[in-house]
């Protein structure tokens, strides 16, 4: 038959066709890669919606980490001088010069804040100078170096030249070092940033320290409801069920906002306690406004993530496993061990990881509740994102949070398979 | 990149439709945003027809680079403070503003002198002088605070402090509760030594500290005994004090004064109209208007004659002014251009102090 059928080929033209005369190889291309248009032009509105709506923003967010033209934009001559001449070069005549054509330039365009602001970043105190001399520079006569450093002595200043320098290339890591408390001094050599000022490392730590806390306090509390509402009869349970799902439907400002009036030292658990001469009205606990009221409100607002997964895993364990090990003389604890939690991990796995990543991005109830030593990152790349507007600051920091949490998505595929995750 | 920006931004915001008759105005919210819409936006939509929006922000200075660096700007007007507009205007984010174009006062004088100095600047406009005040809850403090140092004094004075978080103000207050007077206050603050002291006086109460972001949350703060004291806009604890009734007294010594000024973000989507509201919103009668809502002072020296009683007719608004002569005993302009230069770094610093 297979002889027959290579002979009839042979015979033809060496190949299989099919009935009009096409090779059959490629009509069968053809036709698969019809269905396959078909299907992309299917996914095509989502994926387009995905790319402008998601991925574009976010590439051009973290782009901005890396790149900022705030000066190498509007100071064209003195870009060109820093490229002219080796780093540490002496500021000379023909710089000066350059700067002062950029600074009349840059104030007749109006961008002379923008690059006040961007040398501003890395020299604090510099933004007037740049605004300030502008202001004055269209009287300047030749020579410009003595008539600039009249005008204002900082620019004598060579840290200020090392750092133009370092903003005269659109691209930087700068941004990135001071992410991690880190900064050029004047060789250019990366030291950590007077410790005063240092922040970014300790909230990175905070913040996953919080996260890890919290997803185990939810763990610990979720895993006994979930069990509840798989085990008990259906019309129980879907009650209890709303009971879950109803602060998880409930504005999580509304939530946060309760916690506050539950735990504020005039509020209702403060109030209880000291009715019931629990501790005394002069000590009252502080419960908010602290590390403790974001541990606590967090716990609280993630808790459905973790209950959620958990239910939808136990729900269809068949109970008779665990029967079958009590009836083979196992105790309720080796039972429970070895027989249920073992079937319950892909939920357990599915609800950390959920509880974990979301933790890490809360922003909007540490800042509520958090005070002064409930912050997380997620605050500080809000605070540069809305007060500071050091945009490329925030992008460094969170493409840092970002990356972290690939790693540890990547390390979780290793140790426990992705495989494993059962969501719902 | 900037057309990818605006592409995507256009795509996943909502573009409003310009049209001539509609005007977005952003503000702070709250008892002084109630004060606007009474005085501005009310009779400004009654005489011009046009349709007024109020929207509430933090700090409506935030919005408007995020707005226009995207090439999305939906708001017509915002206020801001001193130093934010100063820095806007020299990042070109915002609109220049002819100052000719404002009326003169009903005598005749031009703007431009009418105006207190400095309430005037390339791009933007002032309308009132408001304040940063320690407060107080008469209920929760059985002696009574009367300076700035007994805000830093919790030993005499126990009990939570209300703060607002950030560097701006605290930094300044911290130095006079520790003695330093008011004209002094940005000479010791310029040097490494200054800043020092001011932190390591905030240090003495980092620990009582409830930190606060928004100006409606103060008088909450008092009021639910959360915080004995705090700082907070004169303003907002006057209307909670005589309009609502609640026992708050306000601690002129070492108040610190600023401007809120009117600006029009870069590519407002009604231009015109929004420098016709600045011109209607900061003539002599309307910021006059003003104060008989909150206890804000007119930007004009011609109002002052005007203002007169609080809208519950029986309150003088005279002494309740920040710049009300008794109340300027000890008294600190805010130096804008100390905080345009230093924002960042204080800010860094203090985020530091705060998270330690």
């Amino acid at each position: 038959m297979a002889d027959m059928t290579a002979d009839m080929g042979n015979q033809e033209s060496g190949l299989l066709t099919t009935a009009d005369g096409k090779p059959l190889k490629a009509a069968l291309a053809a036709a698969q890669v019809r269905a396959k248009r078909r299907a992309f032009i299917l996914v095509l509105p989502l994926l387009a919606f995905i790319m402008l709506t998601f991925v574009a923003p976010i590439g051009q967010m973290l782009y901005r980490s890396v790149h900022n033209d705030g000066f190498s934009a509007n100071m064209p001559n003195l870009v060109e001088w820093f490229s002219a001449t080796e780093a540490g070069t002496e500021p000379d005549e023909s710089a000066f010069a350059a700067l002062a054509a950029d600074l009349a330039l840059a104030r007749d365009a109006k961008s002379i804040g923008v690059v006040g602001t961007r040398i501003n970043y890395e020299l604090s105190g510099t933004r007037s100078l740049f605004t300030g001399t502008a202001r004055k520079v269209s009287k300047m006569t030749p020579p410009f170096k003595e008539a600039i450093i009249k005008a204002d002595k900082d620019w004598a200043d060579l840290e200020l030249w090392a750092v133009m320098r370092g903003a005269s290339s659109a691209y930087t890591m700068n941004f990135y070092l001071a992410a991690l408390d880190l900064t050029k001094d004047q060789k250019g050599d990366i030291v950590q940033v007077n410790e005063n000022r240092r922040v970014y490392v300790l909230l990175f730590e905070r913040t996953l320290i919080l996260s890890a806390l919290i997803t185990v306090l939810c763990l610990i509390l979720a895993y006994p409801v979930a069990h509840l509402l798989a085990t008990l009869p259906l019309r129980y349970s879907n009650l209890l069920m709303i009971f879950v799902l109803l602060p998880f439907w409930t504005s999580l400002l509304v939530r946060t906002t309760s916690w506050i009036v539950l735990l504020q030292t005039q509020g209702v658990v403060n109030d209880l306690l000291v009715a019931a001469n629990v501790i005394e009205d002069e000590s009252r606990l502080q419960m908010i406004y602290n590390q403790m009221g974001t541990v606590i409100a967090m716990t609280h607002i993630l808790l459905p993530f973790m209950i959620l997964p958990l239910y939808s895993v136990m729900r269809p364990i068949n109970p008779s496993y665990v029967r079958a090990a009590r009836s083979l003389g196992a105790t309720s604890w080796t039972a429970f061990r070895r027989i249920y939690f073992p079937q319950t991990l892909p939920g357990i796995a599915a609800g950390a990881l959920l509880v974990f990543i979301l933790a890490v991005g809360y922003y909007i109830t540490p800042a509520l509740v958090g005070g002064s030593d409930g912050q997380l990152i997620s605050n500080l790349i809000a605070f540069h994102m809305t007060k500071s507007l050091n945009w490329s600051l925030a992008a460094a920091l969170a493409a840092l949070l970002l990356g972290g949490i690939l790693i540890l998505y990547w390390l979780y595929d290793r140790l426990i398979g992705i495989d494993n995750l059962k969501l719902g | 990149m900037k057309k990818t920006l605006i592409l995507t931004t256009a795509l996943s915001g909502f573009a409003f439709a310009a049209s001539a008759q509609e005007l977005t105005v952003m503000s702070w919210g709250g008892s002084y945003g109630v004060s606007q819409v009474e005085a501005y936006n009310k009779p400004f939509a009654a005489e011009t027809g046009a349709k007024v929006t109020m929207v509430d922000a933090d700090n409506p200075a935030t919005p408007i680079k995020a707005q226009v660096e995207a090439g999305n700007v939906t708001i017509d007007v915002a206020d801001v403070e001193y130093s934010d507009a100063v820095r806007l205007c020299d990042e070109g984010l915002i609109e220049p503003i002819d100052a000719s174009m404002l009326p003169p006062a009903p005598d005749g004088t031009p703007a431009t002198e009418d105006f207190i100095e400095g309430a005037i600047t390339d791009c933007a406009v002032a309308n009132i002088v408001w304040s940063t005040v320690m407060a107080y809850n008469t209920k929760n403090n059985p002696t009574a605070p009367d300076s700035i140092d007994d805000f830093f004094n919790t030993a005499d004075f126990p009990g939570k402090r209300g703060l607002r978080k950030g560097a701006k103000a605290n930094l300044e207050m911290a130095l006079m509760g520790d003695g330093v007077p008011a004209s002094e206050v940005y000479d010791v603050l310029d040097t490494e030594e200054g800043i020092a002291r001011a932190f390591a006086k905030l240090d003495t109460i980092k620990d009582d500290v409830v930190w606060w972001e928004a100006g409606a949350q103060p008088p909450q703060l008092l009021a639910d005994g959360e915080v004995v004291m705090s700082t907070a806009y004169n303003g907002r604890i006057f209307n909670a004090a005589v309009g609502e009734g609640q026992p708050f007294e306000i601690v002129w010594d070492g108040q610190i004064l600023d401007f809120d000024l009117f600006v029009v973000p870069k590519g407002a989507p009604n231009l015109e109209t929004a420098m016709k509201y600045i011109a209607f919103a900061t003539d002599t009668q309307r910021l006059a208007d003003q104060a008989k809502y909150i206890a804000y002072g007119p930007a004009r020296k011609s109002s002052n004659a005007l203002v007169d009683l609080y809208q519950d007719g029986k309150t003088e608004m005279g002494p309740q002014m920040p710049t009300a002569a008794a109340n300027l005993g000890n008294a600190l302009v805010n130096n804008f251009e100390f905080w345009a230069d230093h924002d960042t770094e204080l800010n860094e610093r203090f985020n530091a102090w705060l998270a330690q």
